[in-house]
């Protein structure tokens, strides 16, 4: 492939098409202020070493690529490897872009640090650096997600964040960032936004995409040494795509490696009852940037259903839109019922519990696997843990709490 | 001379402030909009900004989402609206309209397409919340050739050096943003307003409209000594809201009496400015 991804997004912030800074006027001053002081540090050393720092000390990295030798050979084809993304400190891969946001604001002075989140996984990373910052943290959630990831809300509410259920539209994801942008708006001059995920204005896809490629630096290391050579093919769910890109990004040159993202089909596909826009839906501009997007033919963004709060989003990070088009990611969607079983396969093949959202990349490991030979590695990213999601589980397994 | 750009002027000759009410087209209900359209007329409003709704409105505050929400039940589209217009101009071919909304419904029809329907049904200018100046090439080309005017939004927190892409790019007005916050929200810094605009009339080559967190004559009546145009949309917006149960009857009394409360506010402002009496900016 002849194409230079280091030369992506352009100034603008554009992945071909899509990304860009569609942003209230307000915000524009803020976003041109961070645009600027972004450029600056991720080449100062200073920087770099401060954060390769939390990382190692404070998030516990490297995680570990671990071979799941059991659940493979059960599947009988190509070996698994996981991307341990949930060993990290809070539980998911979102504190690599916290950690990394929140030395930003502290350069930048900001005393208060908002964040939307939709499982709770980034509410609860953005909780857990403000604290350690000392910084006044709230966190918007929709409605419907505080009452369906509650030990996450305990979580934040515990590390003293004030959390904001949002009762507007759809009480989900996307109402949480239109409330973290009005926020914003009036707040700009002493509040940072921590944007959980590789979408919003430029430059938050590029920034939060680069603080995420740790996870595919080090899932390359860790495969030459294991197997002495680069992965045939890696498997990631993509709601707005942080854990996916992340992952992706280091190998987006290395023509032979095979790239899968995972979106949730909810109810299925064909129902309208999911949380797909690669899949199904089409080009628009939402939340700041060009991007696929769940709408219907007048533009209206259409509500959004899946099992795991945290990729219930009607829209995707621009780069993957990109991606998409060019053809370097095969993106495909995985439904409520596979997800589950993916769930249950890695808990009892491996004893690791995963989040939810990982399921999903798990589910279509399962259908990929076999069709493999067992020289074949795979690498899936698991992003997160599911201790968040015992709730949900319970219910379903019927199982008392 | 696009209608927008002479009524402007004609009332800057006459030493006008322009009255410039919002709605949101469609609420509380489709049938309502063209009779609220030529109430707001009737009641001393000079240009007309018609609000698109859209499912995710995330610049406005909760009055407008509301607004947005019950004409959403009525699933009003961006084609529903330019009807609205359409039918209004049947017997209003004088007041300008504008209309406001956020980009996703026009990218969904096509600039073009978009640009030459509202045209054709007599809108004369775009207000597009989520669309800065710097991302709208193609967007600009398309209202400029169907002679629509492009509005852009100028805030407190506009460097100086985005002035002159709004120069270039916008026309008809300037939608000055009169606070750092959503529509509708807390208390304005009149003081604070006044130095800014001091700073964009230096720098802006078009009239000046003030907008945001206008809710009673008397912030109308400091807007208007330092403005050309004000604009007011949560205020009448929360009078519908309040009255959607009673009935039509009830909503144009009380939106009437608003729109006299800020009309009387602008010409008491006006008239004060052509008396030639020395007034200082607080």
């Amino acid at each position: 492939m002849t194409i230079d991804f280091s030369k992506y997004p352009d100034e603008h912030g554009h992945f071909g098409p899509y990304g860009g800074v569609f942003a209230p006027e307000t915000l524009m001053a803020a976003l041109e202020q961070l645009k600027n002081e972004y450029e600056l540090v991720k080449n100062d050393a200073a920087f770099l070493k401060e954060l390769a720092e939390d990382l190692q000390n404070y998030v516990g990295r490297p995680t570990p690529l671990y071979y799941a030798k059991r659940w493979s050979e059960h599947l009988g084809g190509g070996k698994i490897y996981l991307k341990r993304e949930d060993l990290n400190h809070t539980g998911a891969h979102k504190v690599n872009n916290t950690i990394g946001q929140a030395l930003l604001a502290k350069r930048l002075g900001k005393k208060r640090i908002i964040a939307e989140t939709g499982a709770g996984q980034h509410g609860v990373a953005s909780a857990t650096v403000a604290a350690r910052l000392g910084l006044e943290c709230v966190v918007y959630m929709g409605a419907n997600d505080v009452v369906r990831q509650a030990p996450n809300v305990a979580r934040m509410r515990m590390l003293g964040a004030t959390v904001v259920a949002v009762e507007s539209g759809t009480k989900t994801l996307k109402d949480a960032l239109n409330e973290a942008m009005r926020d914003w708006v009036t707040n700009v001059d002493d509040t940072f936004y921590i944007i959980g995920t590789v979408a919003g204005p430029h430059p938050y896809p590029a920034m939060v995409r680069d603080f995420q490629a740790i996870i595919g630096r080090e899932a390359k290391q860790q495969a030459l040494q294991h197997e002495n050579k680069l992965p045939d093919v890696l498997i990631a769910c993509v709601g707005g795509g942080s854990n996916a890109i992340g992952l992706f990004h280091e190998f987006l040159e290395d023509d032979s490696v095979e790239m899968y993202g995972v979106e949730p089909a909810g109810l299925g596909l064909e129902t309208g009852q999911h949380a797909a826009p690669l899949c199904k839906g089409k080009p628009g501009v939402f939340h700041g940037n060009r991007t696929y997007l769940m709408q219907d033919k007048n533009g209206q963004i259409l509500g959004t259903h899946s099992i795991s709060a945290g990729l219930d989003y009607p829209g995707v990070g621009p780069e993957h839109a990109w991606l998409k088009d060019i053809g370097r990611v095969n993106y495909v969607a995985v439904d409520d019922e596979e997800a589950l079983q993916g769930f249950r396969d890695l808990t009892r093949f491996e004893g690791i519990i995963p989040a939810l959202e990982s399921s999903h990349a798990l589910a279509y490991a399962t259908k990929l696997a076999p069709t493999l030979s067992k020289d074949k590695m795979i690498v899936v990213n698991l992003s997160g843990r599911g201790d968040k999601d015992m709730n949900t589980i319970a219910q379903i397994e019927g199982i008392e709490f | 001379m696009s209608r927008l750009h002479t009524k402007l002027a004609t009332l800057k000759m006459a030493g006008k402030t322009a009255l410039i009410p919002y709605i949101t087209a469609g609420d509380p209900n489709p049938k309502a909009t063209v009779g609220l359209m030529h109430l707001l007329v009737e009641k001393g409003a000079d240009v007309i900004e018609l609000g698109v709704p859209f499912s995710d409105p995330m610049a406005d505050g909760p009055v407008i989402q509301k607004a947005v929400e019950r004409a959403l039940i009525h699933n009003v589209s961006l084609d529903d609206v330019l009807e609205y217009v359409r039918v209004f101009r049947e017997k209003d071919a004088e007041t300008p309209v504008v209309l406001m909304g956020y980009l996703n419904p026009i990218e969904a029809q096509g600039y073009e397409a978009f640009a030459n329907a509202a045209s054709s049904v007599g809108v004369d200018a775009v207000l597009t919340v989520d669309m800065p100046p710097e991302e709208s090439k193609g967007y600009l080309e398309a209202l400029q050739q169907a002679n629509l005017d492009r509005i852009f939004l100028v805030s407190p927190t506009t460097p100086d050096n985005r002035l002159s892409a709004v120069n270039e790019k916008g026309s008809g007005f300037v939608y000055y943003v009169s606070l750092k916050g959503v529509t509708g929200s807390k208390e304005l810094d009149v003081g604070d307003v006044a130095r800014n605009m001091k700073r964009l009339q230096q720098s802006l080559n078009m009239p000046i409209g003030i907008g945001f967190g206008i809710k009673d004559g008397a912030t109308a009546f400091e807007m208007a000594k330092i403005g050309d145009a004000v604009i007011v949309g949560s205020a009448l917006v929360k009078l519908i809201e309040a009255n959607q149960s009673k009935g039509s009857y009830d909503i144009h009394l009380a939106i009437g009496n608003k729109m006299t409360e800020f009309r009387t506010a602008l010409d008491n402002a006006d008239a004060l400015k052509r008396s030639g009496v020395e007034y200082e900016l607080v």
